[in-house]
């Protein structure tokens, strides 16, 4: 066993609402009951994991003025089920995606911190923002928010909170019966913030959590995501699982952090990644094309080039060619609800490289969307794949990864059973959780406790 | 103990349950208990009180002793003795966690009990509570319901900051100012009643159809935008949480007699359980015709609505200990308790004899407030509930495993829904403007 090998971070992703996840499948079971999490978060903690994730979006997609009926839709409410996953879990820890655009600072603080009390301090929380009208139709603010004021709405949201978990120190509660004294210090959880965003004072009313502040992750990879969760994140959810890409974005956000007067270890950055496992390098392989066709069905393959042409293409043959119009260079206006269409900054240039692609190599719109679109991240026998996310980690591509698999709840199962235990014998991976929270597991160190009032 | 399944085959309904004298009870879980100083009593666990252990004990509690369901207070500020303003007391308990997900963490540890946690409508988002209360009936399996509450409490809107409220006391609640901002806040509350509600069925039951042949997971025309539209807020829809195991999971609230009558009216219109301070037989009838009178003017005469009774309870088998445990406590706290609810102070025989006094005034259940819950609860369970079965008028066994199943309430329909595939009798969608619940009420209760 080397000591000096650096320590891989894994967590499970609940397979969430888009193509990755595989519903057609016979073993797919329900997105909704809480069996299913039940289940996952049972084989996330005996395989030993750091934690678990839950994505969120808060209006169901449409495409083309519809609901987008094509992938898993619908998905229960992130704190609730997180709160009921930690009746059922003693180690695991559980992180919830909030939106920082239709919430209110108070609230939300006040859920994670009771969060972390209730699962003895497991709790984290993926901060994303959001400033569409569409989905502020949901909420009462409606589409307040311009869309250049989302990190600074994004920041002040989570400087708040924090400001709201600090206002308890932790030692208040005395509950001595003799004296009749329950609070040591009238001014518990007292609390004033004028800003741009908000403007809010009074008393919290849930005392130190267990971790003091939830564990904090951010999700954004814009330039601003990035200084984002350099200056206050402890981890990145990045999507960059290949080498090259990990390496280069590794080293720009740790590269950020002394800047911020932080510690080279006090960021993590754990890559989304998928994985198909067969017996053999060639057996997953195989199992991967057929999973990538699953993903993406003729109808599916003609939604996604709609993202980059922005128009309606449902009167095309997912089986031939390319469309010869180009995409529509307007605002986007045919799928609502999804972060995709903005990956494509220069439509035109895609869709001139994507008919380049498909003539040379003689490809159909499903065939260039299968190959286009992201495969998985590690294909392989357990051990090619227990190399591979160590040689990653090794190489500081990442500090670990966040495993999305694509089958509900069962798809984790058989990673826990083949690739951890390869891990583990090679010393890199934990056989036993060594402390009870998520910053244990994570190696964060416990924010210090605010100073007593004088 | 008696909690022996019924011996009876399952074609015979158990006599005690769907008797017409059968009562439904349930307990109000508060902190460490309804008396301020019930912290202080060596039964009570005043630092497991942000525990899940603390909370799980108490339902499961609650549950040995067959009750219909628990409710959960919460509140966006912290606990005060004033009616309106924060008290600076550091004698009382201070610090609580957020009601819903108390209920979730108890729900996979327990099977049977309803879990209706308290939701603030002034100051949340309907859509936000509607997926909330989804979820939670999807971990428990169909025992989720939702007590709403309204805030007056200037400092609690000073925590979002998003509206101004007048200050006020106790002693102004009649002012024609007042009266308009309570009845504002109802206006909201039951909008976002109405919201929540039509969330819950904006998916039919079978929309989710995995029809690998089309490629389609969903049929979505059994989805549906709610476009609700109110003076406070509008939403959208549809949810992104499928309709909740039960449907419609139950909705309560408090409500007292006031000079708008918003809060009756609230129960008339929009809730499928009331809760209600009646101080003896004559005020129970009363109070029951006054909202039944609601009931019908909002055209839901036929449809179920229980009233439970709230009590206060000191339990003791001998009346002089329960006397005694009460002066000892106010003594501690320096002064009297007082409350909305009538105090009970006695016998768990006694209490049975009460509660079938109040029953036959029309109250269809009641919901008990431990003074100290370490104490009163147990005496609940252990003692009040054999008494009431050996008089025929508690189940001897759960009977259902939904809450609805509990109340006796059908599945309803899905206003949505043109098919004909949900069945049930309807709860309606009852009409944006409708008033609700108790600001004032739990204020009370704390001064």
């Amino acid at each position: 066993m080397s000591e000096s090998r650096k320590q891989i971070h894994l967590a499970a992703h609940f397979p969430g609402v888009n193509n990755t996840t595989v519903w057609s499948d016979p073993a797919a079971g329900s997105h909704i009951e809480f069996s299913s999490f039940a289940h996952f978060a049972r084989t996330a903690e005996r395989a030993k994991f750091d934690f678990l994730f839950l994505a969120e979006g808060l209006r169901l997609r449409e495409q083309g003025g519809k609901i987008y009926d094509l992938d898993v839709v619908g998905r229960p409410d992130t704190f609730t089920v997180l709160s009921a996953l930690a009746a059922v879990t003693e180690r695991l820890g559980l992180t919830g995606t909030i939106n920082s655009t239709f919430n209110e600072p108070y609230e939300v603080a006040r859920q994670f911190a009771s969060l972390d009390h209730l699962s003895d301090g497991r709790a984290a929380w993926n901060v994303v923002t959001s400033w569409d009208a569409f989905t502020g139709e949901n909420f009462r603010r409606g589409g307040f928010l311009p869309q250049e004021e989302r990190y600074s709405r994004a920041k002040e949201f989570l400087a708040t909170v924090n400001e709201l978990f600090d206002s308890w120190r932790g030692d208040e509660i005395v509950a001595d019966r003799e004296s009749g004294t329950f609070l040591r210090d009238a001014k518990a959880g007292a609390f004033v913030h004028h800003g741009q965003h908000f403007d809010i004072e009074g008393q919290f009313n849930v005392p130190r959590s267990p971790q003091g502040r939830p564990v904090i992750f951010q999700a954004g990879d814009s330039e601003e995501g990035r200084e984002f969760a350099a200056a206050g994140a402890d981890a990145i959810f990045s999507r960059y699982s290949t080498l090259k890409e990990g390496q280069a974005f590794y080293t720009d956000v740790k590269g950020r952090l002394a800047r911020h007067g932080r510690a080279h270890d006090q960021l993590l950055i754990l890559p989304a990644a998928t994985f198909v496992l067969g017996d053999t390098d060639a057996e997953a392989e195989e199992l991967a094309r057929e999973v990538r066709r699953q993903q993406v069905s003729g109808a599916t393959a003609l939604k996604h080039l709609e993202f980059v042409w922005n128009r309606d293409l449902s009167a095309y043959d997912p089986d031939g060619p390319l469309p010869d119009v180009d995409p529509d260079p307007g605002e986007h206006t045919v799928a609502r609800g999804r972060a995709q269409v903005r990956m494509y900054r220069d439509p035109l240039a895609t869709a001139r490289e994507w008919r380049e692609l498909a003539a040379a190599n003689k490809w159909s719109i499903r065939d260039l969307v299968i190959q286009t679109s992201s495969r998985q991240a590690f294909v392989g026998s357990p051990a090619t794949v227990a190399d591979t996310i160590d040689a990653f980690v090794q190489a500081d591509a990442s500090d670990g990864f966040i495993l999305v698999p694509h089958i509900t709840p069962g798809g984790l199962d058989v990673f826990a059973d083949t690739v951890v235990p390869l891990l583990q014998e090679r010393g890199v991976f934990r056989t036993e959780y060594e402390g009870t929270t998520l910053r244990d597991h994570l190696g964060l160190t416990r924010p210090s406790s605010p100073a007593a009032a004088a | 103990m008696s909690t022996a399944p019924s011996a009876l085959p399952s074609s015979e309904p158990d006599p005690a349950s769907r008797s017409p004298r059968a009562l439904h009870l349930a307990v109000a879980l508060d902190g460490a208990g309804w008396h301020p100083a019930a912290w202080r009593e060596p039964v009570a666990r005043p630092r497991d009180l942000l525990t899940a252990g603390y909370w799980t004990d108490l339902v499961t509690e609650a549950e040995r002793g067959l009750l219909d369901f628990v409710t959960i207070e919460d509140a966006l500020g912290l606990q005060s003795s004033h009616f309106t303003e924060p008290d600076g007391r550091t004698d009382q308990v201070r610090g609580r966690l957020d009601a819903v997900l108390i209920a979730a963490r108890v729900a996979p540890l327990t099977s049977h009990i309803g879990l209706l946690p308290t939701v603030v409508a002034t100051h949340t988002e309907p859509f936000h509570i509607s997926k909330a209360i989804a979820t939670l009936d999807y971990v428990s399996t169909g025992r989720a319901g939702l007590r709403i509450q309204v805030s007056a409490r200037r400092n609690e809107a000073a925590h979002f900051g998003r509206r101004a409220l007048p200050a006020f006391r106790f002693e102004d609640l009649e002012s024609p100012a007042v009266q308009e901002l309570t009845l504002d806040l109802f206006d909201e509350a039951a909008d976002y009643v109405e919201a929540v509600r039509r969330l819950w069925d904006s998916w039919e039951d079978d929309a989710e159809i995995r029809d690998v042949a089309t490629g389609r997971f969903v049929d979505r025309d059994k989805l549906h935008y709610i476009d609700f539209e109110g003076r406070h807020f509008s939403v959208k829809g549809p949810s992104i949480t499928p309709r909740p195991p039960q449907g419609q999971p139950p909705v309560g609230a408090l409500a007292h007699a006031t000079v708008t009558g918003a809060p009756f009216r609230l129960l008339g219109r929009s809730a499928d359980l009331g809760f209600v301070t009646p101080h003896d037989a004559a005020q129970a009838r009363t109070t029951v015709a006054a909202v039944r009178a609601e009931q019908e003017a909002a055209g839901r005469a036929g449809e179920p609505l229980h009233l439970f009774g709230d009590l206060v309870v000191f339990l003791d088998e001998d009346p002089a200990a329960a006397a005694a445990r009460r002066e000892r406590l106010d003594a501690l706290a320096g002064q009297p308790y007082t409350s909305d609810a009538r105090i009970f102070t006695g016998t768990p025989a006694q209490l049975a004899d009460l509660l079938q006094e109040l029953a036959e005034a029309g109250l269809t259940g009641f919901r008990l407030r431990p003074a100290v819950a370490g104490h009163d609860l147990p005496a609940i369970t252990r003692d009040l509930v054999p008494e009431l079965q050996r008089r025929g008028v508690f189940r001897q066994a759960y009977e259902a495993d939904t809450l609805r199943g509990l109340l006796g309430l059908p599945r309803p329909a899905n206003r949505y829904a043109t098919d004909g595939t949900s069945t049930g009798t309807g709860t309606e969608a009852a009409a944006p403007g409708a008033a609700a619940s108790d600001a004032t009420a739990d204020a009370v209760v704390t001064a």
